[in-house]
């Protein structure tokens, strides 16, 4: 484990060392932080206003910026970049496609139920 | 080290026990397999409340009007002490990532230090967790439950909400609490509110410009006000008791269900934070001791980096979920 992979954003920054590219990818990750805070605050308009698959813009920039985060904390923090890739794929393929598919079955579920309250017979409003 | 290990006599395969096939020591194999294990399950969280969340789409909390409180500060602050938290887990990331870094130099001074700003930093996520559930317990202005379980909040003529107790009208009542002594004894007392719902009633009649926010909302995503005499209607015919702050099964915020999963989830990370802040005590006494330094490697903090990594990754997620969408 002496030799980290030092460049990131596919090589596009190289750090000398691993200390630098911790504060580098800290800095990176209070960005992300900062900006979704930052939309937080304010939900612009035309970012709440439209939709994409049922979800508000505003919602898959929050989504991606996530997924963001989650990639350079696995990637850097925990030093999956330099794990063999075999090992790699062994732990982040079985987790997303199982979580992918665990969201995509409960989401689309909880969406059907809810058009059973909504289109149905039985009012709930009281 | 080599005290405890077991020889399978085929350590000259690649697969036969004395190689490292994957470069990964077996205990940071194993971590990362436990990580992945708890990924699923706080994912199973985290969709189960998409779930229910899709399920009550129209009127489900909006986290903003929620959590809206700094400590020492009054007025309305959505976001920031939250946004704060996640900083303070973050850095405390990179405090233990530069332990871990440290460790691979063997230099032990600097360990000891960025682990030390590590607890600290963990210590402070969990003080600062517990506030935000005393918080939400406690609520700040208190709110109708229906008969159907569904809140009703009030706002004052700036359309600002404004707390029960601020414009209730007492009523002298002699209400006496229920003792297990005089009366049917496995009927205990309910919760006592400190206004009762005729006391708020007589309050928001008195206050002619007061409306009556409901808990569902319109095409835009914010919450449905109705009109002054809707609200009154509502009120006489709906309006059921009074709910001050949350617990499992009344929620002054909105749905009962909503301040579920918020315990639970945010319960359930806190645990993690807490156990996590408990291993790096451990080898932060180790490391002090010199155990990692004789032993000539410092891969277990590197396994406990791992471990408060994936709280820290959680918590990305579960800051996005319940508080950014």
């Amino acid at each position: 484990m002496a030799d980290h992979n030092l460049a990131i954003f596919r090589g596009l920054l190289k750090f000398k060392s691993n200390e630098t590219k911790i504060w580098g990818v800290f800095i990176l990750l209070s960005l992300i932080t900062f900006v979704e805070v930052a939309f937080g605050i304010t939900k612009p308009e035309f970012l709440t206003s439209h939709r994409f698959l049922s979800l508000k813009y505003l919602n898959w920039i929050f989504i991606t910026l996530t997924l963001v985060k989650a990639y350079y904390i696995t990637w850097d923090f925990m030093h999956m970049r330099d794990e063999n890739s075999s090992f790699n794929r062994m732990v982040v393929w079985t987790a997303v496609f199982l979580i992918c598919f665990l969201v995509f079955i409960l989401l689309i579920e909880g969406d059907y139920v809810f058009d059973v309250y909504v289109e149905n017979y039985v009012k709930f409003n009281f | 080290m080599e005290a405890i290990v077991t020889k399978t006599g085929t350590e000259e395969n690649s697969w036969g026990g004395g190689d490292r096939p994957l470069n990964a020591g077996y205990g940071k194999m194993m971590i990362w397999f436990f990580i992945v294990s708890d990924a699923l399950t706080f994912s199973g969280f985290l969709a189960s409340y998409g779930f229910s969340r899709f399920k009550f789409l129209d009127s489900w909390p909006i986290a903003d009007q929620v959590f809206t409180h700094i400590p020492f500060v009054h007025g309305n602050y959505p976001m920031y002490y939250v946004a704060f938290m996640t900083f303070i887990l973050i850095f405390s990331s990179v405090t233990m990532v530069l332990a871990v870094d440290a460790g691979h130099h063997m230099k032990k001074n600097k360990v000891i230090l960025y682990l030390f700003l590590t607890i600290i930093g963990g210590a402070i996520f969990v003080g600062s967790q517990a506030w935000e559930w005393g918080t939400f317990i406690k609520g700040s202005y208190g709110a109708v439950e229906t008969k159907g379980g569904k809140i009703l909040q009030f706002l004052d003529t700036d359309g600002k909400r404004v707390a029960i107790g601020d414009f209730a009208i007492p009523i002298a009542t002699e209400r006496e609490d229920h003792l297990e002594n005089e009366g049917i004894w496995y009927e205990s007392e309910v919760a006592r509110t400190s206004f009762s719902l005729e006391e708020v009633k007589a309050g928001f009649l008195a206050n002619e410009s007061y409306l009556i926010r409901t808990q569902y909302l319109d095409e835009h995503g914010e919450r449905i006000v109705l009109s002054r005499e809707e609200s009154i209607a509502k009120l006489e015919s709906d309006g059921k008791l009074i709910v001050e702050g949350a617990n499992l099964k009344h929620n002054e915020y909105g749905t009962p269900l909503f301040a579920d999963f918020f315990f639970f989830i945010t319960g359930f990370h806190g645990f993690h934070v807490f156990s996590g802040v408990i291993f790096n005590l451990i080898i932060f006494f180790n490391v002090i001791i010199g155990t990692y330094q004789r032993r000539g490697h410092y891969e277990m903090v590197e396994k406990v980096a791992l471990y408060w990594h994936f709280v820290d990754l959680v918590w990305v997620f579960v800051f996005t979920v319940f508080y950014l969408i």
